[in-house]
């Protein structure tokens, strides 16, 4: 006796649970790993997923076992040439080690338990790393934006979707056309009949006749249906993907000697994270790296990140490059210009001055959102000071702060990601 | 004559039933008494669920199943590796997976391996019969999966999940080798529980209980020897001694030990199944092809895999990766099928008892009443060893070379016979620990027992267990490894491991 059963439709991610309690388990790995993978991606590469590997003596389970030594007995197949009594080179591994059969049981030597996530685990992890609220996580994880927008009447749909309006026009205009023949018909009947009626000898056959085909006619203009599922109209909406502009990002630093690698990994931080969010809101992104010390130079994300320079600081150079950037390129009125800086405070102290004069005269007016982050543990020095008057008047378009460690970009986009700033964006 | 059940290389559901119906006709011909077959048929998707659950339908949730799972996903996707083709559960009734990417012969094959080859196992080998009920497991496995789920909420994932790591480590040392559990159905099980969880702490509070006044006669009281025989069952021993344990966490050590109990059998006898199994459907099929019920294009594609299934690479091979239980067990069982009916003179001197005999009572007895070691001991003959070209090697830490001992010579059979059983022994294959003493009265420390056999050390494991079995005694663990009568290595936790 037996039962056969389609299981196939019963969900098939029984093991999800038991998979999400093991990344739990290893989330300092998978945190490190994806940092990791943060620093070596680029900026506009975060939408994937990633190979995550942990040493496998973390995930080993332990147990009451053997281990290599001793004195054993193995059977083995396949003899070819051994006799009783014959010995036997042991491979050469200081004195233990397991003979050929056991060691190769245990999986040949590989240390790493690797596995992927997913492009949604490794955003959250991003996310995590940079201590996004949760509104925000979501609005930033979502593939794609749509709106639904009304796109004229179709003649399929669903009921909620109905059209009354259009549906009883169409019913009335169909009922007019199918009538319209037969009404004619009727209007001639009738006019006949009263002529004959009317007549000096009325013939009462054709009478009859006239009448029936009068009440003929009326009973089949009375089974036109008042409503057929012809005259059904219902809304349409489709659904439109929300980018509908082009973006270009700033992305400044301070490459002079005192910007570590470390620094420099957390401004990378700070750049994605203003990236991912005008992904979300621009069909078209570009983004110019300017790095400066003294003087300031359009370079390549590679260049930007991970070379070395040294030298003196002067960051107005950077912002006039900008500037000029945004004049032969970008025109305002087509481009959404966001900018992101990131320096380690340091600037030569005339210079603070011109800073701050070049931002609100020049830059300001142009850019959408300008982020500024001092990554230094140490005093603020003159920019600082420069670049606080300009919060104080332009606060909406202009976000600064000082910052240790990823956790703290994102009150710098606070404003930006803010539901109403959100809304405008879009 | 030419009754063909079908010729296309798709299944169907008909077509399964069709095939499960004549499939079931002659495996009752051959006398094999099953379960009822529950047979399931899933994609792929699921077969790594299966896989990553210990075959089980069901279980309790716990990481380490998580990373079974990427690491099967893993290895399927660079297609590393296939999966199985079949999955079958020692239940009442039996439930066996088929995927739903094999070929209509491959289902087939699916069919009379698990459903009547596995299942008839289950059913009739006496392990199966002494230590599992096959139809309260997946009752139990629902009450244990309810279980830890509410222990979670109440006590927090990461306390369930620290009590179900160490219990885990332990599992193979919870198993009863000599008592007879009681199979108890779900609903006692729920009530006993409850029962337990009273009863327990009062129980405890005795054991621990310091004696109210002393005799003046110091030679009275006599140091109390617990446990008063050493156990082997180290997580049944904890469950029900443990002082400091609560009661939802002896449970947790409970439901383990079940469970590792169930798998027991399982442990002890893979060569017999599979090659229970393994004979089965290359019998009943070939049964079928006879009757004209298949077609030749469905038994080649059936010889194929089956001819795959048991291949045995030689050990310099590349592909080598131990003994294969499938071309192991097959091959027994055909032989005694030989031996039965078409015996030699070496067959009549090394098996009088049943050469000569009917083959299908022979078959059926081996099945019933051994486990692979006894099974092989009992039933391998010279010719197999002669045909396998098996060969036992002598391997002594403190040599430099390995020593061939015997081969598949007159001389040589007994010796490869016995040193093969040996290996699928499993009181050879795992150390024997077992816990001497608990210092009641003192510092309440527990005391292992490791008796070396052989000389074979532990592994580099070891502290981490017992890093977990402190965790579960709330005291002092003692590992103590002894050669003959001489303490050879003291392991401590929390401690330092000392070399004698």
């Amino acid at each position: 006796m037996s039962y056969i059963i389609d299981r196939r439709l019963n969900g098939k991610n029984k093991s999800m649970v038991n998979r999400q309690r093991f990344l739990r388990r290893y989330r300092a790995h998978i945190k490190d790993a994806v940092s990791d993978a943060v620093n070596r991606r680029s900026i506009t590469d975060m939408d994937r997923g990633e190979q995550i590997s942990i040493p496998t003596r973390n995930t080993h389970e332990p147990h009451l076992t053997h281990g290599p030594g001793g004195r054993q007995h193995r059977v083995y197949p396949g003899n070819k040439e051994f006799q009783a009594g014959d010995e036997l080179e042991k491979p050469k591994q200081g004195g233990q080690g397991g003979g050929s059969g056991q060691a190769s049981n245990q999986g040949d030597g590989e240390d790493e338990f690797s596995f992927y996530i997913t492009r949604d685990e490794f955003l959250n992890y991003l996310f995590d790393d940079l201590a996004l609220p949760n509104m925000v996580k979501k609005t930033l994880a979502q593939s794609k934006n749509f709106k639904t927008r009304r796109a004229g009447f179709v003649s399929e749909g669903t009921p909620n979707n109905l059209s009354i309006v259009r549906t009883m026009r169409n019913a009335h205009a169909r009922r007019i056309g199918m009538g319209a023949g037969k009404r004619k018909k009727l209007k001639e009947l009738r006019a006949l009949l009263e002529q004959e009626q009317q007549a000096a000898v009325p013939d009462q056959l054709k009478i009859n006749e006239y009448m029936a085909a009068i009440e003929d006619l009326e009973r089949r203009l009375k089974t036109l249906p008042f409503i057929d599922d012809l005259d059904l109209r219902f809304r349409n909406q489709i659904k439109v993907p929300t980018p509908t502009s082009k973006a270009v990002m700033f992305c400044l630093m301070d490459v002079s000697g005192s910007m570590t690698q470390d620094i420099k990994d957390i401004a990378k931080r700070f750049y994605i994270l203003l990236y991912l969010f005008l992904e979300k809101n621009y069909e078209q992104i570009e983004i110019v790296f300017i790095r400066h010390h003294t003087s300031a130079k359009e370079v390549t994300e590679e260049e930007f990140f991970y070379s070395r320079e040294t030298g003196g600081t002067i960051v107005s150079s950077a912002l006039k490059l900008m500037h000029q950037i945004v004049e032969e390129r970008y025109n305002p009125d087509e481009w959404n210009i966001y900018a992101a800086q990131a320096s380690d405070g340091d600037n030569w102290d005339d210079d603070s001055p011109v800073c701050s004069q070049i931002l609100t005269e020049q830059l300001l007016p142009f850019v959408q959102y300008f982020a500024y982050i001092e990554i230094t543990p140490n005093h603020h020095q003159a920019l600082w000071e420069a670049y606080t008057a300009i919060t104080a008047s332009h606060n909406r378009k202009f976000a600064m702060a000082q910052i240790r460690g990823p956790g703290d970009i994102y009150p710098v986009f606070r404003e930006l990601f803010a539901k109403d700033r959100y809304q405008e964006a879009v | 004559m030419r009754d063909y059940i079908s010729t296309d290389s798709d299944w169907t559901f008909e077509l399964l039933e069709t095939y499960d119906r004549e499939i079931g006709r002659v495996a009752k011909l051959y006398g094999l008494d099953t379960y009822p077959n529950q047979i399931e048929v899933i994609s792929a998707e699921q077969m790594m669920d299966a896989y990553s659950s210990v075959g089980m339908p069901i279980g309790y949730n716990h990481w380490s199943y998580g990373k079974q799972f990427l690491a099967t996903q893993k290895s399927y996707q660079r297609g590393q590796m296939g999966l199985a083709y079949e999955i079958v559960i020692n239940s009442n009734p039996c439930i066996a997976y088929l995927m739903e990417e094999n070929t209509m012969p491959m289902q087939a094959l699916v069919i009379a391996h698990a459903c009547y080859g596995h299942n008839s196992f289950f059913k009739n080998n006496y392990l199966f019969r002494t230590w599992t009920d096959a139809s309260s497991i997946i009752d139990y496995l629902v009450f244990a999966k309810n279980y830890v789920r509410k222990c979670e909420s109440r006590y927090g994932q990461d306390e369930v999940e620290r009590v179900l790591d160490a219990c885990h480590t332990l599992q193979n040392y919870g198993v009863d080798r000599y008592r007879r559990p009681k199979p108890i159905s779900a609903a006692e099980e729920r009530l006993r529980q409850q029962e337990r969880e009273s009863i327990r702490q009062q129980q405890l509070n005795d054991l621990w209980r310091t004696l109210p006044t002393r005799k003046k006669d110091a030679k009275q009281v006599k140091r109390r020897q617990f446990p008063s025989e050493p156990q082997e069952n180290l997580l049944y021993f904890i469950e029900k001694n443990a002082p400091l344990l609560e009661p939802w966490q002896r449970e947790i050590i409970r439901i383990v030990r079940k469970i590792s109990q169930y798998f027991y059998p399982q442990r002890q006898t893979q060569v017999m199944n599979e090659g229970w199994a393994t004979f089965w459907h290359y019998t009943l099929l070939n049964h079928l092809y006879d009757e004209g019920k298949l077609t030749d294009g469905f038994m080649m594609e059936f010889l194929t895999s089956h001819t795959n299934v048991v291949h045995q690479p030689s050990f310099d091979s590349p592909y080598f990766s131990g003994i294969n239980p499938y071309a192991l067990g097959f091959n027994m069982f055909r032989d005694i099928k030989r031996i039965c009916e078409e015996p030699t003179d070496e067959d009549r001197e090394w098996f009088p008892d049943f050469a000569g005999k009917d083959w299908l009572e022979t078959l059926h007895f081996a099945m019933r009443d051994f486990k692979d070691e006894s099974f092989i001991q009992q039933f391998l003959s010279p010719r197999l060893i002669r045909e396998f070209h098996l060969f036992s090697i002598y391997d002594d830490e403190s040599e430099d070379h390995y020593k061939v001992d015997a081969i598949h010579n007159q001389a040589g059979y007994r010796k490869v016979r016995e040193n093969l059983a040996r290996m699928y022994d499993l009181s050879v294959r795992e150390p024997d620990i077992q816990i001497t003493r608990v210092d009641v009265e003192g510092d309440r420390s527990m005391t292992l027992r490791h008796t070396q056999s052989d000389g074979k050390p532990l592994s580099t494991d070891t502290f981490e267990v017992l890093k977990h079995l402190h965790y579960l005694w709330g005291f002092d663990v003692h590992l103590e490894t002894w050669n003959q009568d001489q303490m050879v290595k003291r392991m401590s936790c929390p401690s330092i491991s000392v070399e004698l």
